[in-house]
């Protein structure tokens, strides 16, 4: 077996298979984090965003997250919004939340269109707001295909 | 014919070097998951196919026509233990080598009366997903003597035929170079025993002839059709290769 | 109807934090993938999801193509009384599933 043809052949058809992720912009999301705030400026920090530094597959990427929050009827984490910068839609979720929660967390699964920032902007009780980001990298399997059924 | 003689000399002396191909260190397909994947696979609430194993215990108990599948079989997870691990067999009503989702598909026409199940429809996926997780654990143990090692032999001629414009057979992935890497994706060795299984990249299940189909495609060869003898043959050598290793349907996959 | 599963433990202490998880059968479908001969195959997506616990509505999510196909969700719920747990969901194409699951607060 020729092994050099068989590696050429593969990254040939590695190449052809353009990996939709790639071809994605970062989109700006200054304007998503706007309408939430209503202009305000968030407070930096106190959200905990907890996915894979590397994620394998874009489709299903394990999300969670922690708001520090003592979830008191007097201060609350009312809502928490995901955004992926450089998804065809940014807005992901919006999760809402309560006193009723006890703990400001949430888990789920994303998904990511190729390697970039999740930004996580939390809605607090008393017109307050936080936020963080978190990078991730997103990998891609060479033997896609393509759906076929 | 001279080529084919030669051709067969050639398939049974890469047979003889690499069947079993891994003497030893067979390997399951979670292993060459990432640890995100594994640990989905494992939770029996978040593992998706949950959803398809409840779909096919409420398929069970369903009467159709006043019969239903716990009408003769009983609890599944009695008479159902170790079945999927046995298959594919030679099945004498059908005078050939089926596999699993042929043989429900049996049941479900001559036994209830009902119309054939589709391939790949939520309804067959949930049966046979909820068939396969009754073997759990046990050991692949398929017959591939009489009347089944025809089927058998042309499975392996096939598993070790170059075919496709990238002239690849299956061996050259699978036994060559397992534990390789493509991209991000480390080559498995091919090991069939997590079917029907959750493929993230087609974000729903499918049975382990359409992953079969989609290996057909990624060597950019024709896809043998649902049910082809092609698709069974090869099935059955698989879990010859595979005998031994510890079922682990439903499983998850990238 | 949509079939889905939920998961709450069998018996909580009062005022006790506990997790309630959820997955719902979905495509998910993001409207821009092809199928097999180069189509596209239609955005269908779930968009609302919420969860009531003794009538009382204690979790909710607007989503979309973002989140992974056959959505799945973890979120804590205190203890109160014994009850209800009521995840309720509806899509694009107003279809919509519902299932349950009680809590005993002993």
């Amino acid at each position: 077996m020729k092994r050099r043809a068989f590696l050429r052949l593969s990254t040939l058809t590695v190449a052809a298979g353009a990996l939709p992720a790639d071809a994605q912009e970062v989109r700006d999301i200054a304007p998503l984090i706007q309408a939430i705030t209503h202009g305000a400026t968030p407070e930096e920090g106190g959200i905990e965003i907890g996915l894979p530094p590397i994620a394998e597959n874009g489709h299903s990427v394990p999300l969670t997250l922690k708001v520090a929050s003592p979830m008191t009827q007097a201060h609350h984490v009312r809502a928490i919004h995901v955004i992926a910068e450089r998804n065809p839609r940014p807005a992901v979720a919006t999760f809402h939340l309560g006193p009723w929660s006890g703990r400001a967390e949430v888990a789920t699964r994303m998904r990511l269109a190729g390697t970039q920032k999740v930004t996580v902007v939390a809605v607090l009780s008393g017109d307050r707001f936080r936020i963080a980001r978190k990078e991730v990298v997103v990998e891609s399997g060479a033997c896609l295909d393509e759906g076929s059924l | 014919m001279q080529r084919g003689c030669v051709f067969a000399l050639c398939i049974s002396s890469a047979a003889l070097a690499a069947d079993p191909p891994h003497a030893g260190r067979a390997r399951n397909g979670s292993e060459f998951q990432s640890a995100d994947v594994r640990a989905l696979q494992s939770d029996d609430f978040a593992n998706p196919m949950a959803l398809w194993v409840e779909r096919g215990e409420a398929s069970w108990s369903r009467a159709y026509n006043g019969r239903s599948c716990a009408g003769c079989h009983g609890d599944a997870r009695k008479s159902m233990k170790g079945v999927a691990a046995r298959y594919p067999r030679y099945d004498a009503g059908a005078g050939e080598v089926i596999d699993l989702s042929r043989r429900i598909n049996g049941c479900v026409v001559g036994g209830l009366g009902a119309r054939k199940l589709e391939a790949e429809s939520d309804e067959l996926l949930g049966l046979e997903a909820y068939i396969a997780l009754q073997s759990r654990g046990m050991p692949v143990n398929v017959a591939i003597d009489g009347s089944a090692h025809a089927t058998w032999e042309a499975g392996r001629e096939l598993y070790f035929t170059r075919i496709g414009q990238l002239n690849l057979a299956c061996t050259n992935c699978h036994d060559a170079s397992w534990g390789k890497t493509l991209l991000a994706e480390t080559i498995s060795q091919g090991q069939p025993t997590g079917w029907p299984a959750y493929r993230l990249e087609w974000q729903r299940p499918g049975s382990l002839q359409r992953r079969l189909r989609a290996c057909f495609n990624g060597v950019r060869a024709a896809m043998p059709a649902y049910g082809s003898h092609d698709l069974v043959a090869l099935e059955l050598y698989l879990a010859w290769r595979a005998r031994g290793l510890p079922m682990e349907a439903p499983a998850v996959r990238r | 109807m949509l079939l889905g599963r939920i998961q709450v433990p069998p018996s909580v202490k009062r005022a006790a934090v506990f997790e309630v998880r959820v997955i719902v059968q979905h495509p998910m479908e993001t409207g821009f993938r092809r199928d097999y001969e180069g189509r596209i195959i239609p955005l269908h997506i779930v968009q609302h999801l919420a969860c009531t616990y003794g009538g009382r509505e204690v979790f909710r999510v607007e989503l979309g193509s973002g989140i992974a196909a056959n959505p799945y969700f973890v979120f804590p719920v205190v203890a109160s009384e014994s009850g209800e747990m009521v995840v309720e969901w509806s899509d694009d194409r107003g279809e919509s599933g519902s299932i349950s699951a009680m809590v005993n607060v002993p």
